[in-house]
């Protein structure tokens, strides 16, 4: 299949070219530790409400790359700015419009799911009334109805994943960053989680996302595989299928990864 | 000869609230490769406690090369190794004072046994000096199986081993597993990548502490009771909300580039169903195929149809 760019926007529901509004703009952004370079010279820009997988073996520095962009870490050089705020001097900023999930770390165990929709809700600064009206609603949207005054550590990890999700768009981030949201979830509710995924990014949120799982990855717009701090491929799925000549994203992970030389 | 047998077993927790394994029974040949595939709360480490005598059953029994998981529980220490899912090793300890640790608790030598561990522990020998708590997510798993296997197990247990772990370490680890199996170790896996699951010679699929089905990956997988078909466009989220509003549809999951769908009437042309379904002409380049469904396939068709799938819907 020929894809031209054009199509390849409007195909995934984007914005079309002329609209393309880049929420993610990385030019050369580099860390290092010592003389270890984890992040080097990445460049790259990720549209309003686009999908895209950041893909990379165990080591490769996606984690590095993510901490830069969401304002915790200071780069060493290059440049970055998230929604459109600059990375070197308004961190709190960008802090502000963004969301986090990650699977290790997502939501208080000892909360309730309506207490841990409050906490980060009003952490993030969404007015109190409206943290009382939306999570209600959020709720019953989960099907959590039940639940919804038991600790969170007594859920299934696949409702606290989706909450996590939930809870990370809240306040209505204009990015989420996902860091491996879906380990370990079984695989209904590894799909039920990106219908969430896919409808946030109809609303125009960017999704930023991590994962093992290769399928997954053949459901983001564009991924990139970052080899060894650099990132070695840029594309769309199909795209990267054809260019490396393999059936799944799986086979061009390998033969890309397998190449790496260093480990975490 | 059976080297792992269980029969019955339950296990609940929090004075029987949880019902962690329901009545579970299967076992394991002697030299064999066998997963326990299922998600999160599936119930396999459960079964992994209690198979390495770290826990009882409520209910049932079981026994490891013959010996009684209860009574024998001290002659079963010797013969089995186990690295469970989260690293248990020492992180205060340097790699090699971890594998000297586990050696000298059964009361073996480096040394002597090296040869098993030796494709493995070469790896991480470059590190011997390092401390255990220092190692990358991949090192430390070289380590944690070097460390379950120097005693020479008759029996390995690995709880989730590729958990986190990229598809080239995967891909290795399932390497070392076939090579281990050439040895004559019986080895019991688990994992909640379905992928995975092709690898092993026998497989159960567990959920919610039910086993779903046994068999070969490959009569698991034509076990499969309806025609497949695969469905994509370019606009693939549309074409997946049209197509499960669609009262013809059965079933329509993602299942990366291609949607996997079912469809209500068996007797049916699927292929010509999803041609000409409501909005078909909306959706652009759209193209549809029968498809070979795979082990993730029967595992959502499983949950769906068996009796825990109140939220599955």
């Amino acid at each position: 299949m020929n894809i031209t760019e054009a199509n390849i926007t409007n195909n995934n529901g984007l914005l079309s070219k002329e609209e393309k509004e880049p929420v993610i703009i990385c030019k050369d952004l580099t860390k290092k530790f010592g003389d270890f370079v984890a992040v080097d010279h990445i460049t790259f820009e990720v549209n309003k409400g686009e999908i895209f997988g950041f893909l990379g073996a165990n080591g490769a520095g996606k984690t590095t790359a993510m901490r830069m962009l969401s304002g915790l870490i200071y780069p060493t050089s290059g440049q970055a700015s998230v929604a459109g705020f600059d990375v070197y001097h308004k961190q709190e900023k960008i802090k502000k419009n963004i969301g986090y999930m990650s699977q290790r770390f997502s939501l208080y165990d000892n909360l309730s799911p309506l207490e841990n929709i409050t906490f980060y809700g009003g952490v993030y600064g969404v007015p109190r009334k409206e943290i009382k009206e939306r999570s209600r609603l959020l709720i019953e949207q989960l099907g959590l109805q039940n639940e919804a005054n038991k600790l969170v550590a007594s859920l299934p990890l696949g409702w606290k994943q989706k909450l996590a999700f939930s809870v990370a768009i809240f306040h209505e981030p204009k990015i989420v960053f996902l860091d491996e949201p879906t380990g370990g979830v079984d695989p209904i509710t590894r799909r039920q989680f990106w219908d969430m995924i896919y409808e946030a990014a109809s609303r125009g949120i960017t999704i930023f996302v991590t994962t093992h799982y290769m399928d997954e990855a053949e459901y983001c717009n564009r991924i990139t595989i970052m080899v060894d701090g650099k990132i070695e491929a840029l594309d769309t799925p199909g795209n990267l299928k054809r260019i490396y000549n393999e059936n799944s994203i799986n086979d061009v992970f390998y033969k890309l990864a397998r190449k790496a030389t260093r480990e975490e | 000869m059976n080297s792992l047998v269980l029969n019955n077993i339950t296990k609940t927790f929090d004075k029987g609230s949880v019902l962690a394994v329901d009545n579970v029974s299967f076992s394991v040949k002697e030299g064999e490769l066998f997963g326990l595939i299922g998600p999160d709360g599936a119930g396999k480490t459960t079964i992994f406690r209690i198979l390495s005598t770290l826990m009882l059953p409520d209910k049932g029994n079981a026994s490891v090369l013959g010996y009684d998981v209860v009574k024998d529980y001290k002659k079963i220490r010797n013969l089995v190794g186990y690295m469970p899912g989260r690293f248990s090793l020492y992180q205060d300890l340097s790699v090699k004072e971890n594998l000297q640790f586990f050696a000298t608790l059964f009361g073996k030598s480096i040394e002597k046994n090296y040869d098993i561990i030796k494709d493995i522990y070469e790896q991480i020998k470059p590190f011997s000096n390092r401390r255990a708590g220092k190692l990358s997510g991949g090192m430390k798993q070289k380590l944690a199986l070097s460390c379950a296997l120097i005693h020479k197990p008759k029996i390995l247990f690995l709880d989730e081993p590729t958990t986190g772990v990229d598809v080239v370490s995967r891909f290795e680890f399932w390497e070392i597993l076939k090579k281990l199996k050439s040895q004559g170790i019986t080895i019991l896996v688990s994992t909640a990548y379905m992928d995975e699951a092709m690898k092993c010679e026998r497989i159960a699929l567990i959920q919610k502490g039910k086993m779903l089905g046994l068999d070969t990956p490959q009569k698991i997988i034509e076990s499969y009771p309806m025609k497949l078909y695969g469905a994509k466009a370019d606009d693939i989220y549309s074409l997946l909300k049209d197509l499960r509003n669609y009262d013809q549809v059965e079933s329509c999951y993602p299942f990366g580039e291609w949607l996997h769908v079912t469809i209500k009437n068996p007797n049916a042309d699927g292929l010509e169903v999803l041609k000409t379904f409501p909005n078909s002409s909306t959706h652009q380049n759209l193209e549809v195929k029968i498809i070979e469904p795979g082990i993730e396939d029967n595992f959502i068709r499983l949950m769906n149809t068996s009796d825990n799938s109140r939220d599955n819907n």
